[in-house]
């Protein structure tokens, strides 16, 4: 406690006086509480307190500040407080200081749904979201006091998402707390009540599944390139590169939330199909015959039959099977031309060309930007999408490339890739397809 | 290894590149592969592949499984089949002692893969053709099938005979039915709607959708007045509503008829006790109707879970019990919450009105929506897991088919050892990530490299979050048995009698002995030699049992 700033010790004692005065009438002789009520909620309370993340918390109190008198309902969050779990210290001064906001806003909502006179049934309704709106609100408010004060924070993000962060817990919860004191009180009893509460109890641990599938998504992608990388070191580096340059890409051309994560997707994952082309293709360093060539190019369509099933992959597997398309249809597997070329497999080529020659390989030395960068500009409209290519290169201007360190400029070898046929080298880069 | 050579596949000898015919369009599809369905598991319709014709050998020389007719024992001949470029490098790769070119394309499609000519050369020690015994996603007998058909029949019967009453009768009360419908619909659509496609389509019924029959199945009053619809309203509602929140994703026939009986079940459980009053005598309007609609609720569940499992074994065969625990154990956690916050919206509703319907329906769908990104999670695992099994298949490690052999024959053998849904899952994944270290495998490494490979193969489990338990098998399936999970034991037991029984170029990383022999019985017995230190016995013996049901007998044993 006494570590604790003296703005937020105040706070502290001001909202435990408050709370206690707040309280302090349900104490007095003949105040007429349900003395059975009080004791039947707040052993509700604290098993919710115990619940991951509170999730019962809210609804349990506007439950009790529905059926209560409001000195009575700012009892009911006392014990809970006491029970819960306090992960961080100082312990004691957090359960003192939860007891207290819980016990203002029960007694907040209790007192705004006193001020209307009591109806029955749906009438009552209003009454009730009013109700928990000002519930919700006061633990918000108060939550993001005491973060201002014992941690610092700044205002602005303490207090971030008020008050829309708690008009859904308000709207969701609110009428059926008010469902439940109404079974509460009609002839089916307490049970009855409880079983409303139940699938509230369930919200807080479904609340972070989104994260969870997420989460789950994240670990496919990384047991891929961890497959990846089992079978060839560099094509793993490379694929992560690429993405990273994809993104680079995606975002000057103003893709943003989950189609840029999906960009990322598609270029770290745009080489999966090397795993099906033999370890010793992947590492030879002299000139490939036609054979093996052809055999390099089956990788898209391994890349394609590998991730076919996943089924959040979506827009990232036509790029994994079209990074290699030619826009004059030049390209493998498919030939195609132009726009029938998917978006995500046109920012995936250009990507993929800038990393093969700006990294070092096995057959040739990693170029510089400026002439990789030079290259793909040459090859803009046969090769590739040149606004892609502009795309890359404003955004290269912007945030620069990191991750490789340009060759001397005195050791600049233009045309290092062997197996060149002719034109340019970037195709010639991207007809080895970064396969090393 | 050497007197095998004559028995390899071209395609694993020599380089595809060396052989002639490379010139065919890659992406020709020759064989299918094994299925994986959408959701990428095995068992769906088989996938293109990628192979393009001319990598794996002249055709004319395989028969219509990649394997070569008369297995020579020449160990220096290169096969018939093979061009004269072809020929040329076998030697030398022989020479230099080098196991056939990793990547180099898988030889075998799966048995049964489209091609294959039903009369050709009877091949093995029964003369029945090299189709696998067990037929992999269901077992399909005549009385399953007929049990399935009389399921069906009987909802089907239900249904039409609930709808022409109402239709007859006329819906009483249409705003509640109405209300009820659009709760049923909405839970179905939510349940089903989510992102993903087709591929991520849940296994089970929706959870707000159930609730919501068993509560209108349940509903005695509304807001204080009394509730005027009847059974086969009941019914009829409930099918309706079903039906348009699925519309467009139609859902099983077995759910269907399902939520049909086990809905026809609870109403009249409830409904002509509550019309004729008997319900107002006991357990009357008190804190016991909640428990008595609480032990209806307990009934129906059980019900619908004996039916699921009777469905579920006549499809699948094995033993009731472990079908029985798999569906109950389905009911537990938020399915289960659910169903009883469903149970209480009726006498919520016949307390308050009918407004208690979207306050109580409002929170269950959300509840109903985390539950189902849940689920999505966990598909978009299985769906890595397979993935990941796919790309060793790519990779050449594994011949075609194998896991998704090893993964039927695994689970028909975890179903004869009594295992869970969960623990079936376990196998199934054991079996389908335990190759994935061979990818780090340079092109010929010797057998020895196993534990290598093992541990690799772990790492990349264990990135993939799967089960602790999936990534302890896959990490000790170079072990002896003793040191293994069970999951790992099925698995090395299924996947040893899958090299034993056909063997073909990839065996000697799992078969290192290099035994001529193959076949079912010389399979089966080599295994059971095995017994002392690498295979489990009682994991032998159900192989057997489970072989002896499903493989056709040899008629001069019979």
């Amino acid at each position: 406690m006494w570590a604790l700033p003296a703005t937020a010790r105040a706070l502290v004692v001001g909202a435990v006086l408050a709370a206690a005065l707040c309280a302090a009438p349900a104490l007095r002789a003949g105040s007429g509480v349900s003395w059975a009520t009080v004791a039947l909620l707040a052993a509700v309370c604290a098993a919710a307190e115990r619940l991951p993340r509170r999730s019962l918390a809210l609804p349990v109190l506007l439950t009790a500040a529905f059926l209560l008198p409001p000195a009575a309902a700012a009892l009911v969050a006392v014990p809970g407080a006491f029970v819960g779990r306090v992960e961080r210290p100082p312990v004691a001064t957090r359960r003192l200081w939860h007891a207290a906001q819980q016990s203002l806003a029960a007694w907040a909502a209790s007192y705004v749904f006193a001020v209307f006179p009591p109806l029955p049934g749906l009438h009552a309704l209003p009454s009730a979201l009013a109700a928990a709106l000002v519930c919700a609100l006061l633990v918000a408010v108060l939550d993001g006091a005491i973060q201002v004060t014992a941690e610092h924070r700044p205002p602005h993000e303490a207090w971030r998402g008020l008050p829309t962060g708690s008009l859904v817990p308000a709207l969701v919860h609110g009428p059926a707390a008010l469902l439940a004191a109404i079974l509460w009180r009609g002839t089916y009893g307490p049970a009855a009540a409880l079983l409303v509460l139940l699938p509230m109890a369930l919200s807080g641990r479904l609340l972070d599944s989104g994260r969870r599938e997420r989460a789950a998504q994240q670990a496919a992608v990384r047991a891929l390139v961890q497959a990846v990388d089992l079978k060839d070191r560099y094509t793993r580096a490379h694929c992560e590169r690429v993405g990273r340059a994809s993104v680079l890409i995606a975002r000057e051309l103003g893709m943003t939330g989950e189609r840029l994560e999906a960009m990322r997707l598609a270029g770290v994952l745009h080489d999966i199909g090397k795993i099906g082309v033999p370890t010793r293709l992947l590492r030879k360093d002299g000139p490939l015959t036609p054979e093996e060539r052809r055999v390099i190019e089956l990788h898209p369509e391994y890349g394609h039959e590998i991730v076919r099933g996943i089924a959040f992959l979506d827009e990232a597997r036509a790029a994994i099977l079209h990074h290699h398309e030619r826009l004059d249809g030049k390209g493998y597997p498919h030939g195609l031309t132009g726009h029938q070329i998917p978006e995500f497999a046109r920012v995936v080529a250009v990507a993929d060309a800038f990393d093969a020659m700006t990294s070092n390989r096995s057959y040739s030395r990693a170029r510089p930007v400026p002439v990789a960068l030079a290259e793909l500009h040459r090859c803009a409209g046969s090769h590739f999408d040149p606004r892609m290519v502009a795309a890359l290169t404003r955004a290269l201007d912007h945030r620069g490339w990191g991750p490789v360190a340009p060759a001397d400029a005195s050791d600049l070898v233009l045309s290092t890739s062997r197996n060149v046929p002719s034109g340019c080298s970037a195709e010639a880069a991207v007809g080895r397809g970064g396969e090393r | 290894m050497t007197h095998r050579g004559g028995a390899r596949g071209p395609s694993a000898d020599v380089h595809p590149a060396d052989a002639e015919g490379t010139k065919a369009p890659p992406g020709h599809p020759v064989a299918s592969g094994p299925g994986f369905d959408d959701e990428g598991w095995p068992g769906g319709e088989p996938w293109p592949s990628p192979w393009p014709h001319g990598y794996r050998w002249a055709p004319d020389a395989a028969d219509g499984y990649g394997r070569r007719p008369g297995k020579a024992t020449d160990t220096t001949d290169a096969p018939a089949g093979l061009t004269e470029g072809a020929r040329g490098a076998w030697p030398e790769s022989r020479a230099v002692g080098a196991r056939p070119g990793r990547g180099n394309l898988p030889g075998a499609p799966p048995a049964g893969a489209a091609g294959r000519d039903p009369g050709e050369k009877a091949d093995g020690p029964w003369g029945r053709p090299r189709a696998w015994p067990v037929a992999p996603a269901e077992w399909d007998t005549p009385a399953g099938r007929r049990f399935v058909r009389g399921v069906h029949a009987v909802a089907g019967a239900v249904a039409v005979l609930a709808v022409g009453w109402t239709a007859w009768h006329g819906v009483a009360q249409p705003q509640v039915a109405l209300a009820w419908g659009a709760l049923i619909a909405l839970g179905e659509a939510v349940w089903r709607s989510h992102p993903g496609g087709k591929a991520a389509q849940p296994r089970r019924p929706a959870p707000v959708g159930a609730a919501g029959a068993l509560a209108y199945a349940l509903l005695g009053a509304v807001g204080g007045r009394a509730a005027a619809h009847d059974v086969p309203q009941v019914v009829a509602v409930v099918l309706a509503a079903t039906l348009a929140g699925a519309a467009g994703r139609p859902p099983a026939l077995d759910e269907l008829a399902r939520r049909v009986l086990t809905t026809a079940f609870a109403a009249v459980c409830f409904q002509p006790p509550h019309h004729t009053g008997a319900l107002d005598r006991w357990p009357g309007h008190g804190p016991y109707y909640v428990l008595y609609l609480l032990s209806l609720l307990a009934l129906s569940a059980l019900g619908d879970a004996l039916l699921a499992a009777a469905l579920a074994r006549a499809r699948t065969g094995g033993r009731y019990g472990p079908a029985l625990r798999t569906e109950l154990r389905a009911v537990e956690g938020p399915g289960a919450a659910i169903h009883a916050a469903g149970v209480v919206i009726a006498p919520a509703v016949g307390a308050a009105g009918l407004w208690a319907l979207p306050a109580l329906g409002l929170p269950l769908l959300f509840v109903q929506l985390g539950a189902r990104r849940q689920e999505a999670a966990r598909a978009v695992r299985h769906q890595t897991v397979a993935a990941l099994a796919r790309a060793t298949e790519i990779a050449g490690h594994v011949p075609a088919g194998r896991s998704h052999r090893v993964v039927a024959l695994g689970r028909a053998v975890g179903r004869e050892l009594g295992l869970s849904a969960a623990e079936l899952d376990a196998v199934e994944q054991t079996a389908l990530l335990r190759d994935v270290g061979r990818l780090a495998l340079p092109d010929a490494a010797p057998p020895a490299e196993r534990r290598r490979a093992a541990l690799l193969a772990a790492a990349v489990a264990r990135r993939a979050e799967v089960p602790a338990g999936v990534v302890v098998a896959v990490e000790r399936q170079a072990e002896p048995y003793r040191a293994q999970p069970l999951a790992a034991r099925i698995v090395a037991t299924v996947r040893a009698y899958d090299a034993y029984d056909e063997h073909d170029d990839y065996d000697d990383y799992d078969d290192p002995t290099g035994d001529e022999a193959r076949g079912p019985l010389r399979a089966l017995e080599r295994l059971r030699l095995a017994t002392a230190y690498d295979h489990e016995p009682r994991v032998v013996e159900a192989l057997a049992r489970v072989l002896s049901r499903c493989a056709p007998a040899p008629a001069d044993l019979r």
